[in-house]
């Protein structure tokens, strides 16, 4: 008797799955580097070339790490939120200029506003791919050790600032 | 400007001419073909991250024609396919393999399979012993009669069937 | 108006699928006849209204109504006409007209050739299918409207996506969704079975070609998605263990054990539950498959435009069709007797074990392809499944299958043994693992081919084999030709399908095992060789497109100094969607294909082009045409058709079916 309710009850489990992905974004990459040290990099400044910049110099502070490029429209979304949050002066936030070229990314900041307190400038894109970017813009939350806490995906907006990196940020400054 | 113009048309045609002329064995798009077959084969196995379902090695999308270079760059730097293979894991995670690993989370994944075919072997050989123990039918009258008027009407029952 | 008259047949043939989905069955359990009589008139009343709104979007379309929202979404004015008849149902919306249109269309002729069945189960089948029709067509109504309209009109539309603007799409979508809507006939017999209590051979003899049809649909048009994906896609990859690929092949796989399981059904009235199960199951996966494609649960190249909203109407809707029929499965099936009896060794047992491995193939499958969602879905992290697990896992197990489908032939019902089908087959064995294993060794190719090899000849020797015993079997002095046509077609089908399995089995590992490819950098004039052949590439051409713009490049193969074949493969840009795509230029051939694929421009005076050798790569393609032609076989096996013309003359007579129980 039971081996009849079995298809059934099989059937119900997948469901409660498919229900259950129905939620979820499957285009959604999990960063692997929650928890882990932020890479290393030692890039060249985008408003000097003759300076480097790397994770070491912000090490002992709570820190962003936001991926933008010149040509990328979504970057553009986010930018007012990144100015009126840079204005705020909670944390300092470092720029990765990804896959861009000097003059354009120079002049997309001479335009709209410049909120990193520096950008590094990785040209070829190696350093985005070693912090596993695969596409712009990304923002990388890190503590004062040294280690990514979160990572977002897309464009900031004031909501996700608000409910997702300011609590965050805010507790990792207290540690 | 007229004469630059005529003057490209006319290298151009030279071009043409002597082209065909000498018809030269083609070069192989890749520096070295052989590290090439092996970066094709190892972006085969990874899965293209800004795409609807795409190898690596398939995709033209400008991530992956970064991140083939990179895999070309490590192949050739002396790194094995399987150091490769973990360089990318650890940037991007197990989503972009498309052979999985296994450990914990995928043992049902890897094993499954097996399992599934060693149940349903064992189910039908259960099922099929405990039938031999089980009683014959018995046909009433009817279904004999129904039977016998069946048979009669069906034409179709090949006597040299096996 | 023409979209808005569309739209009101759609609302009626719902109405008609509400009284279809209701009164049917109800009157046939208390015996109303007028109620049960609305079952016919009802089906062909859906599809005329059916067939109108579908000729209203297919109007719409030629005529370049940009104010109806899903014809701009889809198509443009410099889109051929063909393809704006394809584009009908290029999109989500449309192509689920598509579905509903081969769903009326199925169910008119389940209404036109059932005059031999009961009239409480035509009642019952055209009711179940006439629910399902409700399902659909409320889903359309609802959600998925394809006559809504954009206010104001466009100027121009969005075209069709280039990657569909091809023959492939006039032909694949509607085969593929023939065999998908045909398994619903199986379902709804199966399921009306179970409400009647009435399960024995007959209906399986009533199931049996209506199976074999969907399933045969189904076999063409995976085979038309793989052979359209080879040449469209520029890389010569046929099958790629996708979403929506699995999707298709699941029920395909599950249809294949519906059709075996049917066949010990009909013959012995063995294995009921569990053939209602496999039907109910089959129609499952399609729907399934429904699903997949449209709710945005697993990415994939085929996906539709995603709404999480209408992905949530069909789980509901799955919900209800499915759970349903397993609810009713569990709770009559334990009352249907067991059917007869057979020994451990018989071919019953044979066909059980067909079952148990096809049945944990689609599973596997479906295990695959839903993995990275059951993580997902437990917090377990993001994974991927691709062509190297579905390639690992499957391959073993479908070598039993193979293996097991010669001695099958010669298992007798009911009680065989193994040791004379063992001695019978002892020289086929060694003939095949001796030819086997020659050509591999000669064509240079790796283990697994050979044992691909070895088991394709297998099958194709003992099928040779037991075909010259059966016609061996007629009296002393009988023509080949009268022995020949005595042999029932449903046998010639087995033979022909089966020997399709074995050509697709030679074609695939062949083609694995020995393709060859080279990516070169050609300026005019050079050459490349590949597999004996000499490519010259000659001219390179602008050529304008109807809507595109292409680069033609022109190459001379030549084998031996001989010309073989000159291709012209395209590098095109469609002006609407600024989307390039490649056009392969491919020479087909029995024994190999060339193909040829242009790249982008290297410099100013060089292209990347990737030359392709894939030896037997149409054998793939002609097993597939052959296994669907054994399916045509075997559903039109005289048995069917005389049971047909027969009870046409009962008609006029009143007929009052007494249920038989099965006697416990």
């Amino acid at each position: 008797m039971k081996r009849f309710i079995l298809p059934l009850s099989i059937f119900v489990i997948l469901l409660l799955f498919l229900g259950v992905g129905l939620r979820l974004n499957p285009h959604e990459i999990p960063s692997p580097f929650i928890g882990k040290n932020a890479p290393a990099f030692n890039l060249t400044q985008l408003h000097d070339a003759d300076k480097t910049i790397s994770p070491q110099d912000m090490r002992g502070k709570v820190w962003l790490l936001n991926v933008w490029a010149s040509w990328c429209e979504s970057c553009r979304e986010e930018h007012p939120v990144l100015m009126d949050f840079s204005r705020a002066n909670i944390v300092p936030m470092v720029g990765l200029d990804y896959k861009d070229t000097r003059p354009d990314a120079l002049k997309q900041l001479g335009d709209a506003g410049n909120p990193y307190l520096i950008s590094a400038f990785d040209g070829d894109g190696k350093v985005g791919i070693d912090y596993g970017v695969y596409g712009v813009p990304e923002t990388f939350v890190i503590d004062k050790a040294g280690v990514i806490r979160y990572k977002y995906i897309g464009p900031v907006t004031p909501d996700v600032l608000a409910n997702k990196l300011l609590p965050l940020i805010k507790e990792l400054n207290r540690a | 400007m007229l004469k630059s113009k005529f003057m490209l048309t006319l290298l151009a045609a030279l071009l043409c001419c002597m082209s065909v002329a000498h018809a030269a064995p083609a070069q192989s798009l890749a520096a070295d073909p052989v590290l090439e077959k092996r970066m094709l084969r190892l972006t085969e196995e990874l899965r293209c991250l800004v795409c609807q379902n795409q190898t690596l090695a398939d995709s033209h999308a400008d991530l992956a024609i970064d991140l083939k270079n990179q895999v070309r760059e490590k192949l050739a730097s002396g790194m094995s396919e399987q150091e490769v293979i973990d360089y990318m894991v650890q940037r991007y995670g197990d989503f972009v393999l498309y052979r999985p690993r296994l450990f914990g989370a995928t043992w049902v994944l890897w094993f499954g399979p097996l399992l599934l075919l060693l149940g349903g072997l064992g189910a039908l050989v259960l099922k099929l012993s405990r039938r031999k123990a089980e009683a014959v039918v018995e046909m009433s009258e009817q279904d004999r009669a129904r039977a016998a008027a069946m048979l009669d009407s069906d034409e179709s029952e090949s006597t040299a069937k096996s | 108006m023409i979209p808005e008259l569309g739209n009101l047949c759609l609302m009626l043939a719902f109405a008609l699928a509400v009284v279809q989905g209701v009164l049917p069955i109800a009157g046939s359990f208390n015996g109303n006849r007028r109620w049960m009589a609305l079952a016919r008139p009802t089906a062909a009343g859906q599809l005329f209204f059916i067939v109108l709104a579908f000729g209203a979007l297919v109007y719409s379309f030629v005529a370049n109504d940009f104010s109806v929202a899903y014809v701009e979404a889809n198509s443009n004015s410099t889109l051929p006409v063909y393809y704006r008849v394809a584009a009908t149902w290029g999109g989500h919306e449309g192509s689920l007209l598509l579905w509903v249109l081969m769903l009326t269309g199925w169910m008119f002729a389940v209404a036109m050739f059932s005059r031999q069945l009961p009239q409480e189960t035509v009642a019952r089948v055209l009711g179940i299918m006439g629910l399902i029709g409700v399902g659909l067509m409320s889903f359309m109504l609802f959600t998925s409207n394809p006559f809504d309209r954009l206010l104001p009109g466009a100027l121009d539309g969005h075209d069709l996506n280039p990657l569909l603007q091809d023959f492939g799409m006039i032909i694949h979508p509607p085969l593929l969704y023939m065999g998908y809507v045909g398994f619903s006939v199986a379902f709804s017999f199966a399921l009306a079975a179970l409400m009647g209590g009435q399960l024995d051979a007959a209906w399986a003899r009533w199931s049996r070609p209506w199976t074999l049809m969907a399933w045969m649909f189904l076999t063409l048009g995976i085979f038309v998605g793989s052979f359209w994906a080879y040449y469209e896609l520029g890389w010569g990859g046929w099958w790629f263990w996708d979403a929506v690929e699995n999707a298709s092949f699941m029920p395909w796989l599950v249809g294949t054990a519906l059709i075996h399981s049917l066949a010990v059904t009909e013959k012995r009235g063995s294995f009921k539950n569990w053939t209602v199960l496999l039907a109910i199951i089959a129609f499952s996966l399609s729907l399934l498959g429904t699903f997949l494609v449209r709710s945005g649960v697993l990415t994939s190249v085929h996906a539709f435009a995603t709404d999480p909203r209408r992905g949530l109407f069909i789980l509901v809707f799955l919900a209800i069709v499915i759970g349903g029929a397993l609810t009713l499965y569990a709770w009559r099936a334990p009352q249907v007797g067991l059917g007869g009896r057979f020994s451990l060794f018989s071919r019953e047992t044979l066909l059980l074990i067909n079952n148990v491995l096809l049945l944990v193939c689609a599973g596997t499958v479906l295990l695959g392809t839903m993995y990275p969602l059951f993580l997902d879905a437990l917090g377990m992290g993001k994974i991927s499944v691709g062509p190297p697990y579905f390639e690992a896992v499957f391959i073993p197990l479908m070598l039993p299958v193979l293996f097991l489908m010669a001695p099958g032939l010669f298992m007798r019902w009911k009680e065989t043994s193994v040791k004379q089908i063992a001695l019978r087959l002892k020289w086929v064995a060694l003939a095949s693992l001796l030819t086997g294993a020659a050509v591999a060794f000669a064509l240079s190719t790796s283990v697994m081919a050979a044992v691909g090899l070895i088991l394709a000849l297998w099958i194709v020797l003992a099928t040779a084999s037991h075909l010259a015993q059966r016609l061996g079997h007629f009296a002393a002095g009988t023509s080949l030709r009268n022995r020949v046509a005595s042999l029932p077609l449903s046998y010639w089908g087995m033979l022909t399908a089966h020997l399709g399995i074995s050509i697709f089995v030679i074609g695939v590992t062949l083609v694995k095992g020995l393709e060859i490819s080279n990516d070169v950098s050609m300026h005019l004039g050079d050459t490349t060789s590949i597999g004996g052949y000499v490519v010259q590439l000659t001219d390179m051409q602008r050529v304008k497109g109807p809507n595109y713009m292409a680069a033609q490049g022109t190459f001379v193969v030549t084998k031996a100094g001989q010309t073989i074949a000159v291709l012209k493969p395209e590098k095109r840009v469609f002006t609407v969607q600024q989307m390039p795509m490649t056009d392969a230029a491919i020479d087909r051939g029995f024994t190999r294909d060339l193909y040829i694929s242009l790249g982008d421009a290297v410099s100013d005076n060089a292209w990347a082009v990737r030359v392709q050798c894939k030896p037997f790569v149409s054998w793939i393609w002609a097993g597939c045409i052959i296994i669907a032609l054994g399916g045509l076989l075997a559903a039109s096996d005289r048995r069917y058709r005389m049971a047909l013309k027969k009870n046409r003359k009962v008609v006029a007579r009143s007929v009052s079916p007494t249920p038989i129980t099965v006697a416990e």
